[in-house]
């Protein structure tokens, strides 16, 4: 909102003191993140600047190290599969939700979306408490079923958002014309809120991705994802290889950041149109 | 979703009874959509929740270990020292247990209660004599401990099957002999103090972060389009990054040879590095780093409702800009300053990994307590008792949330 022609010198101060804020509070927010990037490529070994030159050294022993290449794979892996089940279970339950109002929709409503609500380490106390004698600790399956549950409200409320832009008249019109509930899911509506089920499944694999409580009770040595080695790396000797695991975890948020950013303008371009 | 448009009159009973079964149809298919994924949380998450906070309220150790002596002791006035009918039967149970071997449990369950009492169970069992005359005279000539009335007393205290022990010392409260609530001894009584301090944190986060986001939401929500697109870019970055990575990026910039202390020590503002990890500043800092997007954007959703005339109206009828401020603007983003509030505190009070990497041991909070008694110590009945408040704490501010601003509001993404 521009100023007035008219503004007062005392209105003017202000608005440069709110901009100044404002520009503070953002590099605040920005800058220790940023910082941690050009370390990533110094050809030293100190955590400050100014660097004493460049190379790719920590990159190298990074992508050579026996304590971050497995954990790579081990975070993927989990990411993954969590990923797929809760996109899986939490559409089919954003579409039941959606449907009709039904006996207990209230209390479904309020169990789906309690992983989002109870503080981690009680979730993954208990967790490890009745996944132990199951022999789901320090196993992949155990990982992955705890990330699928921390996942499903958010697949849950993303595919929700988007059915309501969904004319269920269409689902109407394909049965009229002959085609199975099923055949219509996957054939009309499935196609339409693709992209409330990718961005939700993208949400899924950042919540995966991000753990550490979960990971900390439920992995075994065998299981330790990046977000567990870099706990540990931090909490032992942190070096500039953490600074180089960083700096890719950054790339990928971005990444993640900018598919759901494209997913919502897309959807919202196409409601604009409709 | 169904219409009964163009109907005839008398068709109606038929069509209401059609339209009853559809209508059921729909639900029953529904509740099967919804039902895999009630069933997955049930097993893989409510349940095991549930599972670990009964812990807080449940004592099976000992009534399992020593049936015989709790039974005896169910009748025990605890005025005087138990009768000898509850001597003997402790003499029973302990042969028993310990040729089972699960003396261990009940003793390690004891000791919780009162320090030593895991090694008079133990050195007790090992030195009771093949033949006895009298149990009391025999178990008191072994350790004089057992002619202590709150010895006794502790036994008859866990004797469950359920028990507010737990729930008590989370409140650093115990019962005495005669079963009234006092305050815990001092060397035991850590946890009001630990409770204070989280709660304490987690308001002084929420205040700095509502200070720090309330004017780059009301930039955000008064930018042109364009810009505040752009603006908004340094606002989702940090929302969207890993929590560890935004946790090292702390430790890397404020340790004692990180980057502040050494620009500053290059500029020559100061001599000495400053201790700024490992301690409450840390914390506070980190923090508010992290939690900041959760009160920017429900402030800016909420400020992008208000329409800007309000605000001319007010200046043309004379009211100076603080006033308009004050008395216009303000009131209407009260809503927005209660989600972010409720949003930031509640999320703060549970947290665990970054007072864990950038505080200090006086800086931990009630998580940290948790996660020690479950992993370290593998006390699950205290685990399971802190849970109990810190998850009692959390569902009250989400009832006020609901109650504020409603659960309709999706999250912002």
């Amino acid at each position: 909102m521009a100023l007035p022609p008219n503004a007062t010198t005392g209105q003017r101060i202000s608005r440069v003191v709110l901009y100044a804020v404002t520009a503070l509070v953002c590099l605040f927010l920005v800058l220790p993140i940023l910082a941690i990037v050009p370390l990533s490529f110094s050809a030293g070994s100190f955590l400050h600047y100014p660097l004493p030159g460049l190379s790719t050294r920590w990159y190298a022993e990074f992508f050579t190290s026996q304590f971050w290449l497995p954990a790579i794979w081990n975070s993927l892996v989990v990411g993954i599969a969590a990923t797929v089940l809760a996109s899986a279970l939490g559409t089919l339950a954003a579409i039941g939700l959606w449907r009709t109002r039904f006996p207990g929709r209230a209390a479904a409503i309020a169990f789906i979306a309690s992983p989002m609500v109870v503080p981690e380490v009680v979730a993954a106390v208990g967790i490890y408490f009745a996944f132990a004698p199951a022999g789901l600790t320090n196993s992949y399956t155990g990982l992955i079923l705890a990330h699928t549950a921390l996942a499903t409200p958010f697949v849950v409320i993303t595919v929700l958002a988007t059915l309501t832009g969904f004319d269920p008249t269409l689902l109407r019109a394909a049965g009229s014309l002959g085609a199975s509930p099923v055949t219509a899911f996957f054939r009309v509506m499935l196609p339409l809120i693709m992209p409330g089920v990718v961005s939700g499944a993208l949400f899924a694999f950042a919540i995966s991705f991000d753990d550490v409580i979960m990971a900390l009770f439920l992995a075994g040595p065998g299981q330790r994802t990046l977000p567990r080695q870099m706990f540990s790396g931090i909490n032992e000797n942190i070096s500039l290889t953490i600074t180089a695991a960083a700096t890719l975890l950054i790339l990928t948020s971005v990444a993640l950041m900018a598919c759901v950013e494209l997913l919502r303008r897309r959807a919202a371009r196409l409601r604009g149109e409709a | 979703m169904i219409q009964a448009a163009t109907v005839e009159t008398t068709e109606i009973p038929a069509l209401k009874r059609l339209l009853r079964r559809s209508q059921r149809r729909q639900q029953v298919t529904a509740i099967a959509l919804v039902a895999p994924l009630l069933v997955f949380l049930l097993l893989t998450y409510i349940g095991p929740i549930g599972a670990l906070l009964s812990r807080g309220i449940l004592d099976p150790e000992v009534p399992s270990v020593l049936p015989r002596t709790t039974a005896a002791l169910a009748t025990w006035d605890g005025r005087e020292l138990p009768p000898e009918v509850a001597f003997a039967a402790l003499v029973a149970d302990m042969r028993e247990a310990r040729s089972a071997g699960t003396l261990a449990a009940a003793a390690t369950r004891l000791n919780y209660d009162i320090n030593g009492f895991r090694s008079l169970m133990f050195s007790t069992a090992r030195r009771l004599p093949a033949e006895i005359d009298s149990a009391r005279d025999t178990l008191i000539g072994i350790d004089p401990k057992w002619g202590e009335r709150e010895t006794w007393a502790a036994i008859r205290r866990a004797s469950g099957p359920v028990g507010d022990f737990y729930l008590l010392a989370a409140l650093d409260l115990r019962r005495d002999a005669d079963g009234n609530i006092v305050a815990a001894p001092e060397d035991q009584a850590i946890f009001i103090d630990v409770i204070a301090r989280t709660f304490l944190i987690s308001g002084v986060v929420t205040a700095l972060c509502l200070v720090l986001g309330y004017p780059v939401a009301y930039v955000l929500a008064t930018l042109p389009a364009r810009s505040a697109g752009l603006l908004m870019i340094f606002v989702l970055l940090p929302f969207w990054t890993s929590l560890l990575v935004r946790t090292a990026a702390w430790v890397v910039v404020l340790q004692r040879e990180g980057i502040v202390n050494s620009l500053l020590l290059g500029i020559g503002i100061i001599e000495q590095p400053l201790e700024m990890i490992f301690n409450r500043f840390a914390v506070y800092v980190a923090m508010t780093h992290i939690l900041l997007p959760f009160m920017i954007l429900p402030l800016y959703s909420v400020m992008k409702g208000i329409p800007a005339v309000h605000l001319r109206a007010a200046a043309s009828l004379g009211a100076p800009p603080f006033t308009v401020f004050r008395r216009v603007y303000l009131p209407q983003t009260l809503p927005g300053i209660g989600a972010g509030c409720l949003l930031v505190f509640i999320q703060a009070l549970g947290y665990y990994i970054t007072p864990a990497l950038v505080g200090g041991a006086e800086d931990q909070m009630i998580s940290y307590l948790i996660a020690f008694y479950a992993s370290r110590t593998i006390n699950w009945g205290m685990a399971a008792a802190l849970s109990i408040l810190l998850l009692a704490a959390t569902l009250v501010l989400c009832a006020v949330y609901g109650r504020l601003v409603g659960f309709g509001r999706v999250r912002p993404g």
